[in-house]
């Protein structure tokens, strides 16, 4: 089985503040693979260096073979990513949505109509198709952007914690959906989240990146039985996650984005 | 360049959905010429003119008969007689009379002896536009005084005969060619630099920075959107505007045709200008704070509210790099002269040339990442 992701040594720094601190680690052609860790341990730094939307200070990451900083075009056309913020336009249908996405991809016409009515199927949003985004629930409008990362039938899909802020059952919905589309097609799934317990279910392998550093690797069951002291099934991702991250909370201060702004245009 | 048509198709369909913002870009342009236009385009009238006769002769009686004659023909001034000096000066500084006209003791005597006979005018010079208006019409009705009763047969006075090659432009025709300008930019900063910068505060552009788009197909197709809807802006009140400032033909199609290419460049040219001012910004309170700013330093030095001629050196500077004055030109061509593109080739030159050094510099400032 050959790797969907090879991320060698990588690091990003801001300033003086490194976010990424050499990590490395590959995920398999297939695999469900989990990215954990406390806020602002370097989650979302990692995915974006992978997906191209920042240049790594140092090291590589390779997928699907294409380095992400001299075939960055390459990689584009072969992820498909659901960034942490709602990115759908919110005028726009659902269906409209989908079409303009499909033709930035230069997806062709012929399977356009196609690739977006199955896909609208798999994320039960037919019946919704021609109603706008801003009239979508938060669980329905991350359907719609689930849908949207896979309208060019991408093999590697990332997500950056797709279910936050979502209702239990919402999350549910997302989760039992992603499991279905990734039995259909042929995808690797790289994923953020909080919830332990769904990382547990969907993840073949979880790591776990705190203070920049990649600080445990391996399958849920391997990780729980890591923990010393303890019966593997008495112990769940919860144990691990505080075991490797520690207890101390990570406040700190953040710069304040530009969307809490009271003059961004709520359309 | 397909991918350049879907930033443009989602534009275009998010605009249409949308259909509040033309009318907004228009609402400030249309009512800045109603306002300016009529404000700005009337003569200065009932003027108050306190008038002190310290004279009483038959000469300072003409003169009060001649200025009569202006306050009940033109309306130009409303006279006051006044037999107190002081008093007329003290309602002079209160703003009671605009200005006092006073003739001497002696100016009868001094007129009937051919010795240099004067009046004064005292006015209040805090109000040039009055002062001038006033300096100009008591020095015609004293012109009047000196004329000869019975005029010479053949004179061997110069004259002058000033021949208008068009028909009278009311003011309010003089400011339209600014006001279109003036809704362009508005379209291009409230459907261009605002929404693009909400759309970067909210995280939008992450989704197109993951798909396989170039710099130049992203900014093209943002410049090509934006220049659709300022075009729609500028024709809609090209031929409103024309309507209330009562242009001959508004709707002469030769003429629509090339207001509508001066429209689209210029559209063009500033939306380019637009992005390479946004291209870095990320705050969304910095596109509101440069509208206000660019709206001063763009409209005012064009030309469009008041002739360059006028202006000092530095503000040339500005009028001569700024893009407004280029569309500003055109557009008074076209609307007031009616000429073809000869006379405003120079314009087109600049407005394209202008666009495509703009866009070229905004591409390649343009950040791929975040």
């Amino acid at each position: 089985m050959t790797n969907a992701i090879e991320v060698k040594d990588i690091v990003k720094k801001f300033g003086d503040f490194t976010a990424v601190d050499t990590i490395s680690f590959a995920v398999k052609d297939g695999e469900i693979f989990g990215l954990l860790g406390p806020n602002g341990a370097g989650k979302s730094t990692l995915i974006r260096m992978m997906v191209t939307l920042l240049t790594p200070t140092a090291g590589t990451a390779i997928i699907n073979g294409f380095d992400v900083v001299k075939k960055a075009d390459d990689v584009r056309r072969s992820i498909g990513v659901i960034p942490q913020a709602m990115t759908s336009d919110l005028e726009l249908t659902v269906y409209e949505n989908l079409l303009i996405f499909a033709k930035l991809y230069g997806v062709p016409r012929d399977t356009r109509t196609r690739l977006i009515g199955e896909l609208l199927e798999a994320v039960e949003l037919t019946q919704w198709a021609d109603k706008p985004v801003k009239n979508l629930s938060g669980g329905m409008r991350r359907r719609v952007e689930i849908a949207r990362g896979l309208v060019h039938e991408p093999r590697v899909f990332f997500l950056d914690e797709p279910t936050t802020g979502l209702d239990p059952v919402s999350r549910t919905a997302v989760w039992g959906m992603l499991r279905k589309i990734k039995s259909q097609r042929e995808l690797t799934v790289l994923i953020t989240t909080h919830y332990m317990d769904e990382a547990d279910k969907l993840c073949d392998r979880i790591a776990i990146v705190d203070h920049g550093k990649l600080v445990a690797l391996d399958s849920p069951a391997a990780l729980k039985a890591s923990i010393p002291g303890r019966a593997a099934e008495t112990v769940t991702l919860d144990d691990v996650f505080v075991h490797y991250t520690g207890r101390d909370l990570r406040d700190a201060l953040q710069e304040p984005s530009a969307a809490d702004s009271p003059f961004v245009l709520r359309r | 360049m397909h991918r350049t048509w879907a930033i443009v198709e989602r534009e275009m369909r998010r605009f249409s959905k949308s259909p509040m913002m033309i009318v907004m870009s228009m609402i400030f342009p249309l009512m800045q010429l109603i306002v300016l236009g009529y404000a700005f385009g009337g003569n200065v009238k009932h003027l108050k003119l306190a008038i002190v006769d310290q004279d009483g002769g038959v000469p300072a009686v003409k003169i009060k008969e001649l200025a009569a004659s202006v306050s009940a023909g033109a309306r130009t001034l409303d006279l006051m007689d006044y037999s107190d000096q002081g008093r007329a000066m003290t309602d002079l500084r209160n703003g009671v009379v605009n200005g006092v006209l006073t003739i001497p003791p002696d100016f009868s005597r001094r007129s009937l002896t051919n010795n240099e006979p004067r009046v004064a005018l005292i006015s209040d010079n805090t109000d040039t536009f009055v002062s001038a208006t006033l300096a100009g019409t008591v020095g015609s009705f004293v012109a009047a005084l000196n004329a000869p009763n019975a005029p010479v047969r053949v004179s061997g006075a110069a004259g002058l005969d000033v021949v208008e090659v068009y028909p009278y432009v009311p003011y309010i025709q003089y400011l339209l060619p600014g006001s279109i300008t003036m809704s362009i930019f508005m379209m291009v900063m409230i459907g261009g630099g605002i929404i693009f910068i909400d759309d970067k505060a909210r995280g939008l552009h992450e989704g197109y920075l993951v798909t396989p788009i170039t710099k130049l197909e992203l900014v093209a197709g943002f410049n090509i959107s934006g220049t659709i809807k300022a075009v729609l802006a500028g024709a809609a009140i090209t031929i409103i505007g024309s309507m209330i400032a009562g242009v001959p033909s508004p709707l002469d199609p030769v003429r629509l045709l090339r207001m509508m290419l001066v429209i689209s460049i210029t559209a063009f040219a500033l939306i380019s200008l637009m992005f390479l001012l946004m291209v870095r910004v990320t705050d969304p309170l910095m596109p509101r704070m440069m509208f206000g700013l660019l709206n001063t330093v763009l409209y005012f030095p064009s030309g469009a509210v008041y002739p360059q001629q006028g202006f000092p050196g530095w503000m040339h500077v500005i009028a001569v790099i700024d893009p407004f004055t280029y569309a500003v030109h055109a557009f008074k061509s076209l609307l007031l002269k009616n000429t073809g593109f000869g006379a405003i080739a120079g314009d087109l030159l600049f407005l394209f040339v202008f666009s495509a050094i703009a866009m070229t510099a905004a591409t390649a400032l343009f950040k791929r990442t975040l």
